[in-house]
Parts: C-alpha cells; sequence; structure tokens
C-alpha cells in the first residue's frame, strides 16, 4: 500500500554526514527521503503530499542511542520495549540499541529474533538489540556471537559488567573480528570498584561512602586497548567517566586502532556535587565524577576524541531506588534527556550544533553500519524537528518512560524535540 | 535558697539546650553554640545521674523507640536509660535484616513506626545517609546512632563532655584518632566536633585504612603512630572493623597491634599524661592493650560511658522542644 509523500517546508536541515546546514525543504516517499531540497523553502508540493510547516525548526536525523536498556523481557514493571520506545520518539530518538542484560539475558539468537518481533510488534521506533559478549555476561564463555550476528544482533558487550578475564577477553575479541562485529565494553576493574558506590575523592570521604577510584575505568581501558593491538577487533567504549581515560583512548588512535567511545549524557550535564544528601536517582556506573572530569569529557566531544553520546537509559522502580545510597541499584532514566542536554552545549557554546547531532546520528550509524542517521536521497526517512532554544523546566511526572529516575527533575533546559518520524510516519508531536 | 546557708550557691544550672532543628543527624549541621549548650546541658544530667533518684519528668508521656538495624549494646542501652532517666516510655526493635529479607524496605518500616506514632527515634544503620533518609519520611524527632561510615554524633559529643570534664577545655588540645579511619562514623564526627570547638585534629592509620583526601577534612596525616602522637593530650584508637573488610585491609591483626596498637611504649611519644580513648567495644591486643585500657589513670573508657547518658539526656531534652507542646510558652507580655 502506498502512502501519500511527505513534504517537510521551511525547515534548517542539518545534517552533520555530510555538513549541510541551510534553509530548505526535504521530500519523503515511501518511508524514504526522496529529495533534498536546500534554498528552496516553500517548492510546489507534489500532488497527494501532506506538508508539515516546519517554520524555521531544526529538521535533523532522527536520534540513534547507542546504550538503552529496558526491562522486557523480564522487568516489564520497570520499562517495556513500547514504554522505552515512546520515552524515544519523545525525546527525538529514531532508533534505540537495546542492551542485552535482560531477564532471560539476550546471548542466543532465538533471543535477539524475540527482542526484535516484540519490538516489531509494539515499538514505535527502530529497535536493535546487542546481543551479549559472554553467556549470561558471567565473562567466563563467550556467546554465539556469529549466530546473534545472523540473527540481527548489531554488536556485542556485557552490558554494565566488565569481562575479567584477560583471556576471556582476548578471546571474544578475536573472534569477533572474524565477523567484524563491534565489541561494546563497560571498563571498570569488578575487583577496584566491588565495594565502590561513587567516585573516590573527597566528597566519598565526607558522605562515608566507598568510593570507585578512576584506575578502575583506565586499568581495564589499557588492557583493552592493548588486547585490541593483538587481535585488531573494533572496540568500542560503552561510557568514559574519567579524563585519566583521555590520553589512553587519544594514544590508541594515534597507533591507529580501531577503537571508538562513548559519554553519557548524564556525565556531561552532571558532577558527583549533585549526590549530596545521598540522592541516589544520581547513582550511576560509571559513576558521576569531579566536574574537571565532566568539563573535560565536554571538551573531548567537541574535539572528536569521543565520538558517541549516549542516554545510557537505565530504568528503575522506585523500591530498587529510595533505599540507602550503598544499597540503590544504578541507573538513570535519559532517553528523554540525551537531546535537551546536547542543545544545552550547545547553547554554552561548547559544541556547533552539527557536531552535537553528529554525535547521536552520524557517528553511531558509521559504528554500528546503519544506513539511518543521515539526511540523503535513500536513506530512511527516520527526522526529528527540534526547536533547539525554547526554554521549558522538566518534571518526573511528564516522562513517557515507564520509570521516572531522572536526574534532571525540576531542571530548566532549553530546547527539545518537538516532532518524530520514524521510516515517514510521525511517532510523536508535543503537544 | 535560705538566707541561712553559708554555702556559696552553686552556678545556676545551664537552661535546656535548643536546636534549630528537629532531628539530630550528624555534627555537620550543627553549629558551636548548639554543640557547647549541649555540652554544658549535659553536665547537669551528670549530677543528675550521680543521685539516688534519677529521674525526671522532662519527657513524661513521650514515646521513644531504639530502631537498630546493627547490633549494638552500649549504645542502645544508654540511649534507652537516658530516656527512661526522662521519663520517657522507651521501646528496643532490632531489625537486623530480618525484615529487609523478608522484602521490607527501610522506608516501609519507617512508615510502619511513624503510624504508630512515636516521638522520637533513635536510628543505626549500615548505610551511610540511611538515617537521613529515613528522617525525610518520619514525623518525629529522628537521632543518629551511627549511620554507616557517615556520623554518630552522639558519641563525639559524648567524647568531648568527657574530654571537657577531665581537661577543662577542648579548645588548643591535640587529639589524635588512630586506626580505621576508613570504616569509622566515629572519627568523622569526631574530627567535625574536636575542630569545631577549636582542637588540633590528627589522623594516624596505615595507609589503606585512610579515606581518600582525608586532608581536605583539615586534620594532618601520619602513618607512623610514634609521630602522630608527639605531644599529643588525647588518644583516641578505634575498633578495627574487620567484619567490614571484605577485602583484607591489612596482612594480620599482630602486625597491626606491632605499629599501631595503643601500648605503654606507643604512648611515650605523647604528651605527660596523655589521656586514652576508645568508643567500644574493644579489640583488646589488636589496637590497644589491655594494660592502659585498665588503667584508669590513663583510659577515659568507663567515663566516656557515663558520659553517653548523660551526653544523650541532653540531646533528648533539646530535641522534645521541637516536638508538639514541646516549646517552653513565652512568657506573656515579654518585649
Amino acid at each position: 500500500m502506498s502512502t501519500p509523500p511527505l513534504l517537510f517546508r521551511d525547515a534548517r536541515l542539518v545534517d552533520p554526514a555530510s555538513g549541510l546546514d541551510a534553509r530548505g525543504a526535504l521530500l519523503v516517499r515511501e518511508g524514504r527521503i526522496a529529495d533534498l531540497l536546500p534554498g528552496e523553502a516553500r517548492p510546489a508540493a507534489p500532488d497527494g503530499a501532506i506538508e508539515v510547516d516546519c517554520a524555521g525548526l531544526v529538521l535533523a536525523p532522527g536520534l540513534i542511542d547507542m546504550r538503552v536498556f529496558t526491562g522486557e523481557p523480564g522487568a516489564a514493571h520497570k520499562e517495556t520495549l513500547a514504554s522505552a520506545a515512546r520515552a524515544a520518539a519523545a525525546g527525538g530518538i529514531t532508533t534505540i540499541v537495546v542492551m542485552p542484560r535482560t531477564d532471560p539475558v539476550i546471548d542466543e539468537a532465538p533471543l535477539v529474533d524475540f527482542v526484535l518481533r516484540r519490538a516489531r510488534d509494539t515499538a514505535i521506533v527502530n529497535v536493535l538489540p546487542m546481543g551479549a559478549l559472554t553467556k549470561g555476561l558471567e565473562g567466563e564463555t563467550m556467546a554465539e556471537i556469529g549466530l546473534m550476528q545472523e540473527a540481527g544482533a548489531v554488536a556485542f558487550t556485557d552490558a554494565d559488567r566488565s569481562v575479567a578475564d584477560s583471556a576471556v577477553m582476548r578471546r571474544a575479541l578475536s573472534y569477533a573480528r572474524t565477523f567484524d562485529a563491534l565489541i561494546c565494553h563497560h571498563a571498570e576493574d569488578p575487583g577496584l570498584a566491588r565495594l565502590g558506590v561513587m567516585n573516590e575523592g573527597e566528597l566519598s570521604t565526607r558522605l562515608g561512602l566507598f568510593g570507585i577510584p578512576h584506575a578502575a575505568e583506565t586499568i581495564t581501558l589499557q588492557r583493552d586497548l592493548a588486547l585490541v593491538e593483538l587481535t585488531g577487533a573494533r572496540y568500542h567504549l560503552a561510557q568514559m567517566s574519567s579524563r585519566a581515560s583521555l590520553p589512553v583512548l587519544e594514544a590508541a588512535r594515534a597507533r591507529g586502532l580501531p577503537v571508538s567511545a562513548a559519554v553519557s549524557a548524564a556525565h556531561l550535564a552532571l558532577n558527583e556535587n549533585d549526590i549530596a544528601g545521598y540522592r541516589t536517582f544520581f547513582k550511576t556506573s560509571p559513576p558521576l565524577r569531579e566536574e574537571d572530569d565532566r568539563a573535560a569529557l565536554a571538551d573531548a566531544l567537541a574535539r572528536g576524541t569521543i565520538d558517541v553520546v549516549v542516554s545510557c537509559h537505565d530504568p528503575q522502580a522506585p523500591e530498587d531506588k529510595r533505599v540507602p545510597f550503598s544499597e540503590a541499584a544504578t541507573g538513570a532514566v535519559g532517553l528523554e534527556t540525551l537531546l535537551p542536554v546536547l542543545l544545552g552545549l550547545v547553547l554554552e557554546g561548547t559544541l556547533s550544533l552539527s557536531r552535537a547531532l553528529e554525535t547521536v546520528t552520524a557517528a553511531p550509524a558509521r559504528l554500528l553500519g546503519l544506513e539511518a542517521g543521515r539526511l540523503a536521497r535513500g536513506a530512511p526517512a527516520d527526522l526529528v524537528l527540534i526547536d533547539p532554544e525554547c526554554p521549558y523546566t522538566l518534571t518526573a511526572a511528564e516522562l513517557q518512560s515507564r520509570s521516572r529516575n531522572t536526574p534532571f527533575d525540576g531542571r530548566r533546559f532549553q530546547g527539545r524535540a518537538m516532532r518524530t518520524f520514524v521510516a515517514g510516519r510521525e511517532v510523536f508531536e508535543r503537544g | 535558697m535560705s538566707a541561712s546557708s553559708a554555702k556559696i550557691p552553686a552556678p545556676p544550672a545551664p537552661p535546656p539546650a535548643t536546636l534549630r532543628r528537629r532531628h539530630l543527624l550528624g555534627i555537620q549541621g550543627l553549629s558551636p553554640e548548639e554543640a557547647t549548650a549541649l555540652l554544658d546541658r549535659a553536665e547537669t544530667f551528670v549530677s543528675q545521674s550521680r543521685q539516688v533518684n534519677k529521674k525526671t519528668t522532662t519527657l513524661r508521656g513521650r514515646t521513644l523507640i531504639n530502631l537498630f538495624f546493627e547490633s549494638s549494646t552500649r549504645t542502645q542501652s544508654s540511649f534507652e536509660i537516658a530516656a527512661k532517666r526522662l521519663g520517657a516510655d522507651t521501646l528496643n526493635m532490632s531489625v537486623q535484616a530480618s525484615a529487609v529479607k523478608k522484602g521490607e524496605t527501610l522506608l516501609d518500616t519507617a512508615a510502619t513506626l511513624n503510624a504508630m506514632r512515636p516521638d522520637m527515634l533513635v536510628v543505626r544503620h549500615q548505610a551511610s545517609g540511611a538515617v537521613e533518609l529515613l528522617a525525610r519520611k518520619v514525623g518525629c524527632s529522628v537521632i543518629n546512632a551511627g549511620d554507616g561510615s557517615n556520623e554518630h554524633p552522639t558519641q563525639a559529643l559524648l567524647d568531648a563532655l568527657t574530654v571537657r570534664r577531665r581537661l577543662g577545655r577542648i579548645a588548643g588540645l591535640r587529639l589524635a584518632i588512630c586506626g580505621d579511619i576508613l570504616h569509622s562514623r566515629v572519627a568523622r564526627s569526631n574530627i567535625y566536633l574536636f575542630q569545631m570547638l577549636g582542637a588540633e585534629v590528627r589522623v594516624v592509620a596505615p595507609v589503606p585504612l585512610l579515606p581518600a583526601a582525608i586532608e581536605r577534612l583539615g586534620v594532618s596525616v601520619f602513618t607512623r603512630l610514634e609521630e602522630g602522637l608527639e605531644g599529643c593530650d588525647v588518644v583516641m584508637t578505634l575498633r578495627l572493623q574487620r567484619e567490614r573488610m571484605g577485602v583484607a585491609f591489612l596482612p594480620s591483626t599482630r602486625e597491626y597491634f606491632h605499629f599501631y596498637g595503643i601500648d605503654a611504649e606507643a604512648l611515650a611519644a605523647a604528651k605527660p599524661g596523655v589521656l586514652v580513648m576508645h568508643p567500644g567495644p574493644m579489640n583488646r591486643g589488636v589496637e590497644i592493650d589491655s594494660q592502659i585500657a585498665d588503667d584508669v589513670s590513663v583510659s577515659l573508657i568507663q567515663d566516656q560511658v557515663e558520659m553517653g547518658v548523660a551526653m544523650r539526656m541532653a540531646v533528648l531534652e533539646a530535641l522534645s522542644q521541637h516536638l508538639p507542646g514541646g516549646a517552653p510558652e513565652p512568657a506573656e507580655g515579654h518585649w
């Protein structure tokens, strides 16, 4: 069945992949971008076309979020694929990459298939699963990377766990290279992090909480990069928290290793001081670190040392958060604050709009080998219409996510997604 | 007072201390004036506790619940006696993870107890910040009897009272806190209080038992006992919390005693007449030598226990003024 063409008029077309930033129009046919018309803000509409007047707002590729936890299967009270997808759409995100940390763990091809089928039937945005790197995320036995890749897994990860055994990690990396699979790793030495619940430093001492030193991240990252040198596998640091990791990553890049890194929006907007008063919504893994780290990570993002920004959306139920800090679950929801945090960095002058959007469109698309993430003829019409400056106060109650554990409740933002389209179909319009 | 009495009249008893806040969650949050008023008032309760009739009616009709998620003999009984001497009804609840094992959260427990309408909750919990979390959810006054490695404010207050009674002052003294600083809420509360009252505070410990950036709390840091004790008026040694150590921080207790045990030899480095304190319960032969612990000319350990009751009476009295009907009526017509 054919759908009518869709004409976006009078938009500011921003496509980081091509460097385009111009007033113009964009035509969608059959779920794909049929034409880009920079310089022509109000072209004549084809017969039967539905017109969308963008009123000068930013029209960009829909966001791709490489790190999303849901509760499906196994913990639907926290989040389903359907509710995560609604939250994503409201945040301007058109593709979510979901983590295998579910119950059961996504560590076999039929489970990858299950996630894809559930998403097809219930989710309003694209859902791409990552498969487990090791069975049960236990860091001992390699999972069936090849079969899962065939079933549709886009990369492999032990989610929020680090593989402690270097021999297991080496074999997983070398086996992954066989299939040119991307390995996405949480770098945190399990021994050094074992008792820790926050960044180690003056504040952890004052709060009487056990800290996780920067070395927990750099030790594992250095080991991983040495193994990348040994195996040639494609390696992606799932989340960077420490400024001490930057020279480690830069050195590996300088040697030409196929490495990349992400940072979460929370780590770009918050620091450990936000924990004051034992606020568990600020308990994340890796932990929020010092303001110097936050500033250095934002700067590294602008320079291109860090490639990707993720939401690290991790819904948690009240009973897992309304407990003493050391006993609380880690994680924060983030699908609906990823874009606002980035637009905040644009407004303060840390990032250009094009660079900010690149980290959540072209960059993850390139790492994952997706055809989405750009405004180009033939690309999927996954689009977001952004008001880059509208001021508002975020309240947890208005979030679409089934869990409300946002660290940004009551925070004032400027800029957000107004309308979101997946394959040319509108999946969100701000009321 | 009888005019025929030849005795010099005793100085007037200090008034009940007043606190700005409804809860006592830590030394952080107390002002020096509040802390001093509590110490002054506690002197009255030392005298009261030494009388035959130890009981007053200040807290008559009030209910105090001791809610201990970690076992404690000393602190729990100290609060219980303090409350009873002020006329309150007391109830001891040891939770120790039993209800928690059944799936009840801390806040569930708090809500249940709150519904029983206590006036005061004395809470000890193994997690830092847990008492503050609970305090936000109940209508009564909450007293922190120790939360994780964060604070144990009444312990610090009773330590200060003990020292002040023996040496007459806090300001200008040199205090060394020795041993397991990392796990110790007593160390943190004492650092805050003794500094607030004008003492010089040192910490002495092997490096793995020193928390990160501890010098940022304004203390000087020593890793050798004899250097740390030099010129000290008071040495406070802490219980080595072996039960909290997931990964060994030290090779052995005998090595620890060799380098950090408080014995007569170690005390030779301190000021003559140095006094030794321990918050209890002691590991004899680990952090403290029995001869020192039992020598009443050096050890303040028994005094600490006695002062604990008086100090807690002063705290309970001060907080009771925030309870409904607890504030003294303002004098009518006063301007």
